[in-house]
C-alpha cells in the first residue's frame, strides 16, 4: 500500500492539522467547532492545567479523492489525544450527522483513552460516541479508524476503533485496551515490561494486529500512504448486520483457539506459518506485506 | 443486594440462572406472559477475550430469536483483564464485538437492561453496563473509571486534594452518584420495592435515542456535551 509521493510526510510526526491537511483533498476542509469558537474543556482549570482551544480534536467534512467525508482528527500532543466531554461530544455529532447525511467519516486515532481529569465525561463520551457509530453504520455509512499516531490507540479509543467498518494502521501504531503502562502498574513488570518496546511492538504494534485480522490495511508510515488505505478502505463493506457479527463471533472464536495459549507475538506468526518470524518487526513494508498477505488471518468482512 | 436476592426479587415465580466462571446465564420470568434472558459478569470478575467472547456468543444467540424478549445483564465486574495474553489477542477488538452484540440485540427487538448492582470500571463498564440500550442502578453499586490512589498517581495530586476536588464536581471521582449525575444511568433502583414491579415499569417506557447527554445537562454533570454535539450535528448538516 505504498504510494509515490514527492514529498514524505510521517504520520507519525504530524500534528492532526498536518494530517488532515494532506490525507483530504486540498482545499476543501470546512471544520466544525474550530479553535475559534473557543469550545475547550471546563474541567481542566480544576487541575490548574492548560485548555486547548479545539479540545485535542478537529471535525470536518472534505473530500477524499472526490468522494465527500466527514473526518475526525485527534490531536496526541495535547493530552495524549485523551477523550474528555467536549473532545467526544464532538465525535459524537459528527457521527450522527454522517448517520442522517449517510456520509462516509475518517477518524484520525491518536489518543490513550478516557481524560482521567474528566473520566466519567469521557468514560460516558466513549459509550455515546460507540452507539453513534454502530447507528450510522447501520445505515450503510462507513467509518474507517487510521491508526498511526504518536500516543496510539488505547483505552476506549480501542473499543472505538474495534466498532469501525474497517481500520488502516502503519507499523507505528498501537492498537489496544489496557496500555503497556497501564498493565505494568497494575500487574507489575514481569506481566508487562513498559520500556520494552520490541515487546509493544509485538503485542500491539501494527505489524501484530495486522497479522491477526485485528485490521485490514497495513501502509507506510507516509501520509500519501494512509491517504491510498483510506480510499481502499471506504471500498469495502459497509453492512453491519446479525449475519456480520455471527462471523465476527466465529472468527475471533477461532484466533482464540489457534493462538489462545501462545506466549508471544512471534509464536503466533510461528503458527500462521511466517517464515523467520522473529525477523518479522524488521522487514521494511514491501517484505512484510509479500509474507503477510499469503499468511494473516483475514477479518474479511466479519467487523 | 446479592445476586440470589436480586433474582428472586426480579422473578417471584422463579428463574434458572447459574453461575460459572463469574459469567451468569439463564432465564426468568417477570410474569407468565413474560420470559426475560438473563446474562452477567458476577464477583468482581474482570473480563478478558474468553468472558466477552462467551457473553457475546450468548447475546447474539438472544438477537437470532425472533421474540421480543428482553435482556437483562447483570453487572458486578473489575475492569478489564488486564494482561499480555489478552491485548496479544486483541481484546479492545473483543470487547468491541460484545458492544457490538448488545447493540444488535436491542436492535433486533430485544430490549437491553444493564443493572449495575456491583463495581464495574475502564473498558469492562464501556462493553456491558454503558452498552446497554438502557442502564439502572442499585444503591451500593460502584462504577468508576479509575480509583482515586491511581488517579493521585498520575496526576500528580495528593489523594486528600483530589478528594477536596471531588466534591465539589461530579466529572472525575468514582462512584454511583457521580455517573448518575453524568447521565451514564437512567434510574436508581429502590431494594426496598419488588424489582420485578421496577423493571415491567422501566419495560413499559418507550425508549428511542440516546439521551445520555441529555440527562447529563438536567442533573448538573455534563452540561457542555448535549450542546456541543448538537452544534457539531447542526452544522454538519447545514454544510451538507
Amino acid at each position: 500500500m505504498t504510494s509515490p509521493s514527492p514529498t514524505r510526510h510521517s504520520w507519525y510526526e504530524e500534528l492532526a492539522r498536518g494530517r488532515l491537511a494532506h490525507l483530504l483533498d486540498p482545499g476543501g476542509f470546512t471544520e466544525f467547532l474550530g479553535p475559534e469558537r473557543r469550545e475547550f474543556s471546563p474541567h481542566l482549570g480544576l487541575f490548574n492545567l492548560p485548555h486547548q482551544l479545539d479540545d485535542g480534536i478537529i471535525v470536518g467534512s472534505g473530500r477524499l479523492d472526490g468522494r465527500p467525508v466527514l473526518a475526525a482528527a485527534q490531536e496526541g500532543r495535547f493530552m495524549g489525544g485523551a477523550i474528555g466531554e467536549v473532545h467526544g461530544a464532538k465525535l459524537t455529532g459528527l457521527l450522527r450527522a454522517a448517520r442522517q447525511l449517510k456520509r462516509d467519516v475518517l477518524i484520525l486515532f491518536d489518543t490513550g483513552g478516557v481524560r482521567l481529569q474528566e473520566a466519567n465525561a469521557g468514560e460516558l463520551a466513549i459509550s455515546e460516541i460507540i452507539r453513534a457509530t454502530l447507528e450510522a453504520r447501520a445505515e450503510g455509512v462507513r467509518v474507517v479508524g487510521l491508526l498511526g499516531g504518536r500516543a496510539g490507540c488505547y483505552g476506549g479509543g480501542g473499543l472505538i476503533a474495534g466498532c469501525c467498518s474497517a481500520l488502516v494502521i502503519s507499523e507505528q501504531g498501537r492498537l489496544s485496551v489496557s496500555g503497556p503502562e497501564v498493565i505494568e502498574t497494575n500487574k507489575g513488570v514481569e506481566e508487562f515490561d513498559s520500556r520494552d518496546r520490541a515487546l509493544v511492538w509485538r503485542t500491539m504494534g501494527g505489524k501484530h494486529r495486522y497479522l491477526i485480522g485485528g485490521v485490514d490495511l497495513f501502509v507506510d508510515d507516509d501520509v500519501a500512504a494512509f491517504r491510498a488505505g483510506a480510499v481502499a478502505a471506504l471500498e469495502r463493506p459497509a453492512v453491519l448486520d446479525q449475519a456480520v457479527l455471527v462471523a465476527e463471533q466465529a472468527r475471533l472464536e477461532r484466533r482464540l483457539a489457534r493462538f489462545g495459549d501462545a506466549a508471544d507475538g512471534a509464536e503466533v506468526w510461528a503458527r500462521l506459518g511466517v517464515p523467520h518470524p522473529a525477523a518479522v518487526p524488521d522487514l521494511d513494508t514491501a517484505a512484510f506485506l509479500t509474507i503477510a498477505t499469503s499468511k494473516r488471518e483475514g477479518a474479511d468482512a466479519a467487523r | 443486594m446479592r445476586p440470589a436476592d436480586i433474582l428472586s426479587s426480579l422473578f417471584p415465580a422463579g428463574h434458572q440462572v447459574t453461575e460459572a466462571g463469574g459469567l451468569l446465564s439463564g432465564s426468568g420470568r417477570l410474569d407468565p406472559q413474560t420470559p426475560v434472558d438473563v446474562v452477567g459478569i458476577s464477583g468482581k470478575t474482570y473480563p478478558g477475550v474468553d468472558e466477552a467472547l462467551a457473553l457475546a456468543g450468548r447475546i447474539l444467540a438472544i438477537a437470532e430469536r425472533p421474540d421480543p424478549s428482553p435482556l437483562l445483564f447483570l453487572v458486578d465486574s473489575g475492569s478489564q483483564r488486564m494482561s499480555r495474553r489478552d491485548e496479544l489477542m486483541g481484546l479492545s477488538e473483543t470487547l468491541a464485538h460484545l458492544a457490538k452484540a448488545l447493540w444488535r440485540a436491542e436492535q433486533a427487538g430485544h430490549r437491553t437492561i444493564g443493572l449495575l448492582y456491583g463495581g464495574s470500571a475502564a473498558g469492562a463498564f464501556i462493553a456491558t453496563a454503558l452498552a446497554c440500550g438502557s442502564l439502572v442502578a442499585l444503591p451500593g453499586a460502584w462504577p468508576e473509571v479509575m480509583d482515586l490512589p491511581s488517579m493521585a498517581r498520575v496526576t500528580k495530586l495528593s489523594l486528600e486534594v483530589l478528594k477536596e476536588k471531588a466534591a465539589g464536581t461530579p466529572v472525575f471521582a468514582p462512584g454511583l452518584d457521580n455517573l448518575f449525575a453524568t447521565g451514564a444511568i437512567a434510574e436508581i433502583w429502590d431494594p426496598a420495592r419488588p424489582l420485578c414491579d421496577q423493571l415491567q415499569a422501566l419495560l413499559a417506557a418507550p425508549r428511542d435515542h440516546d439521551g445520555r447527554a441529555g440527562w447529563g445537562l438536567e442533573r448538573g454533570g455534563r452540561v457542555k456535551a448535549a450542546a456541543i454535539a448538537r452544534d457539531v450535528h447542526r452544522l454538519a448538516l447545514a454544510h451538507g
